[in-house]
């Protein structure tokens, strides 16, 4: 089953927050960026263009244009695949382990899974950000040494950076499956 | 616990049977190698697993049953399929079955000796087996140190597939007794190719050995050791790449098999390294060899020298008369270039007796771009460096001289102010001095404090000069030190065949159905391109800067001789 629901990011951005329930023990949780927009393409091609015809009426050479095209194509692409997150997901497979992937504008996808061995727990932190404290979800990795030390802190939704009341559902999503590992009985 | 089974996706269409393969107990997990079809008889069943289990040290053995019915559920079948589980005692028995074309199968387990017989949730997670088995999983590079293998569980399966390989030798072609069904039933694969160049690199290793033999105990002679030789052999760059060209050979003819992957890897990047190197050196070779490019080369060396020592001569008298308005000391202005001129003429006189053999010695040495280009390089380097020889003799004099006066000057300021430096105590003492010798002492402090600007002018005129030199020498063995150490057959080996480089794995979750277990795909992530560079760069005997910037700095102020590359083979001074 699937639902959605709208929130607000950090900046103000409206976000989506799409939740599916595979089974007992696997939940994907999907926050969705605004797309990219026409306008804001059509506005930097056309400052970029305007600025290369300006040089080209000074210079009188026309190797200005073409790599003033060059440029706006080679940056589109390197935007799009590099630079703009679509989608970020987080798929929580209880004894398997959490999976974490970013979808680009480009349909690039990068993935990283964690196993359910080395997740100590999930938590929402704070941090301060110039002149912001914004609020993060994050995967605590435990050491393998210690038992109860913390070897790494792997950050989520980085890109779309949620506010505080989207964290909160993806928390709660994420503890209901978590807290299933430490009552269920290990059985040899 | 949740129960997981990896069931590879070659067996979604084999016939009934029973399934074969490792159970993980700490994990509860089930990873399915093959299905044994009927019909089999149990006591040969257990006799081939038995085999298997010694060859390949994986415990296998047979994990529960595999129904794949065209028509609808046949009751006399799951009943018999139950009755197996009898025969090979298996804890937990796992059920898989699947209808006609139905992506849904059902999946369930018998316990009999457990405590709290619960349902517990089953995942069925497809793997494409082939690429498990090929694949190489990387740890994360912090804890690649550490004996991580306990921490991962993938790496348990894949170990698993990786080791199971004589079990994919048996193809349904096979007059056994034992039908197995794995991504290898329908023949086993090989290429002709690979074939014959296993068996032809036997031969030609012994024989490259033999040369390599050779080669070492020539440069091993004690004609070569002497004094002068062996000072030119460790200042030329171009030995010294030489010299690690043929450390690579010889990892390369060494008729030791790689005993691990690491090995192995680095084995085939240096090949592909000297091939590559090789055939860049010859494709130089031919561009330079057409047209007569090396002699239009060899005549315009010969006036690039002169055009340069007549830019030393002008600057020179530039420096000789009011650079840049400064005015300096007329008499050691004149003795100083004039000593320098006098240097400069010299050298060219003597680069005017070589320029009747200048294109031959070139052409010889032409030749030698074809062991690889990276030798051309160095010997760019070298000839650079044997070009502006008279630039690093200036340097070296106007170092010295600076040198002296900077410390003339410091240890006279002492005795300006009434103090000494004590040796015993590295420290700064107070002393009584005789009136002559503060006399004496303030007079020359005076003399050489004045003359201070000539001096530090020459100085810095030619420091820039050399670290011009040295800038550019640096950039050429930079370009030789990535041609050396770049790992071509990794990186082309994750462009082509990325599901051998793995950095991990990913999920995705496929169409699920109510009551029926949680279907996901396994895939292989491949490591990516930094972490390939990262994980099989090979060393190299790497100059970098000796010194940070603050020490260099300090060396350039007090007129000590830097040398600002570092070769692995030099003592630490």
């Amino acid at each position: 089953m699937a639902e959605e629901r709208r929130f607000r990011s950090a900046s103000g951005v409206p976000i989506a927050l799409r939740r599916r329930q595979h089974s007992a023990s696997c939940r994907e949780l999907a926050v969705r960026g605004p797309r990219l927009q026409l306008r804001s393409l059509s506005a930097a091609t056309s400052a970029v263009w305007l600025a290369a015809y300006g040089l080209f009426a000074l210079s009188e050479n026309s190797m200005v244009l073409s790599a003033a095209i060059f440029i706006t194509l080679i940056g589109l692409i390197i935007y799009l695949h590099f630079v703009k997150i679509d989608q970020e997901s987080l798929l929580v497979i209880g004894s398997l382990g959490i999976q974490v992937t970013s979808s680009y504008a480009s349909g690039k996808e990068s993935t990283t899974f964690i196993e359910m061995g080395q997740v100590k727990d999930v938590v929402i932190n704070e941090a301060i950000h110039m002149q912001k404290v914004i609020y993060y979800l994050c995967i605590i990795l435990q050491d393998p040494e210690d038992p109860q030390g913390v070897s790494e802190v792997v950050p989520l939704f980085q890109s779309s950076k949620p506010r505080l009341d989207c964290l909160i559902e993806v928390y709660k999503s994420c503890q209901e499956i978590l807290g299933q590992r430490k009552t269920a009985p290990q059985s040899s | 616990m949740v129960l997981k089974v990896f069931f590879p996706s070659c067996c979604s269409s084999a016939d009934s049977g029973i399934l074969i393969g490792r159970w993980i107990s700490e994990q509860s997990s089930a990873v399915i190698l093959a299905v044994v079809h009927f019909p089999f008889i149990p006591v040969q069943v257990k006799q081939y697993l038995g085999e298997v289990q010694r060859v390949t040290k994986v415990n296998v053995s047979v994990l529960g049953s595999w129904s794949n019915s065209k028509q609808e559920k046949e009751e006399s079948l799951s009943e018999f399929l139950e009755d197996l589980g009898t025969i090979f005692c298996h804890e937990p028995w796992i059920q898989i079955s699947k209808e006609g074309d139905s992506k849904f199968w059902s999946c369930s387990t018998l316990q009999k000796h457990s405590e709290n017989p619960q349902e517990e949730e089953i995942i069925l997670v497809y793997y494409d087996q082939r690429k498990v088995m090929l694949s190489h999983l990387h740890p994360p590079l912090d804890t690649a140190g550490q004996g991580a293998e306990d921490v991962s569980k993938l790496s348990a399966i894949f170990d698993t597939v990786a080791r199971s390989q004589v079990l994919f030798m048996t193809d349904r072609y096979d007059d056994g007794p034992i039908k197995l069904t794995h991504w290898q039933s329908d023949g086993v694969e090989a290429s002709i190719i690979v074939e014959l160049l296993k068996q032809a690199s036997v031969p030609a290793c012994m024989l490259l050995t033999f040369l390599l033999s050779l080669v070492s105990g020539i440069c091993r002679t004690r004609v070569l050791k002497f004094w002068p030789l062996s000072f030119l052999w460790s200042k030329l760059s171009t030995c010294e790449q030489l010299g690690h060209r043929l450390q690579h050979l010889q990892v390369i003819s060494s008729n030791k098999k790689a005993q691990n992957q690491k090995q192995l890897m680095r084995k085939a990047n240096i090949f592909v390294s000297l091939l590559t190197d090789v055939a860049l050196g010859i494709l130089l070779m031919s561009w330079l060899y057409r047209k007569n490019r090396i002699g239009h080369l060899a005549d315009t060396l010969i006036p690039v020298a002169d055009h340069v020592a007549e830019e030393l001569q002008d600057l020179l008298q530039w420096l000789m008369g009011a650079p840049a308005g400064l005015k300096m000391n007329r008499a050691l202005d004149q003795v100083l270039g004039r000593f320098f001129l006098y240097h400069i003429h010299l050298w060219i006189s003597y680069i005017h007796l070589l320029s009747p053999f200048i294109e031959m010695i070139l052409w010889y040495v032409g030749l030698s771009a074809c062991l690889g280009l990276t030798v051309a390089l160095c010997i760019l380097s070298d000839i650079i460096a044997l070009l502006t020889f008279h630039i690093y003799c200036f340097y070296v004099y106007g170092a010295r001289l600076y040198c002296l006066k900077i410390y003339g000057l410091s240890s006279l300021w002492r005795l300006f102010r009434g103090k000494k430096w004590n040796v015993l105590r590295q420290r700064v003492d107070s002393c009584s001095y005789d009136l002559d010798q503060l006399f004496i002492g303030t007079l020359l402090f005076t003399i050489l404090l004045f003359l201070l600007p000539t001096t530090a002018l020459y100085y810095l005129v030619f420091t820039l000069l050399r670290l011009l030199v040295v800038i550019v020498q640096g950039l050429i063995h930079l370009l030789v030190d990535l041609i050396d150490s770049l790992p071509l057959y990794s990186l082309i080996l994750r462009l082509c065949r990325s599901y051998r480089l793995a950095a991990g794995v990913k999920f995705r979750v496929l169409e699920q159905q109510d009551g029926k277990p949680l279907r996901l795909l396994m895939q292989i992530n491949p490591l990516s391109y930094g972490g390939v560079v990262q994980t099989y760069r090979l060393p190299t005997y790497s100059c970098y800067p000796r010194d940070s910037w603050a020490s260099l700095c300090k060396k350039l102020f007090l007129g000590e001789l830097i040398y600002p590359w570092k070769h692995k083979g030099d003592k630490q001074n």
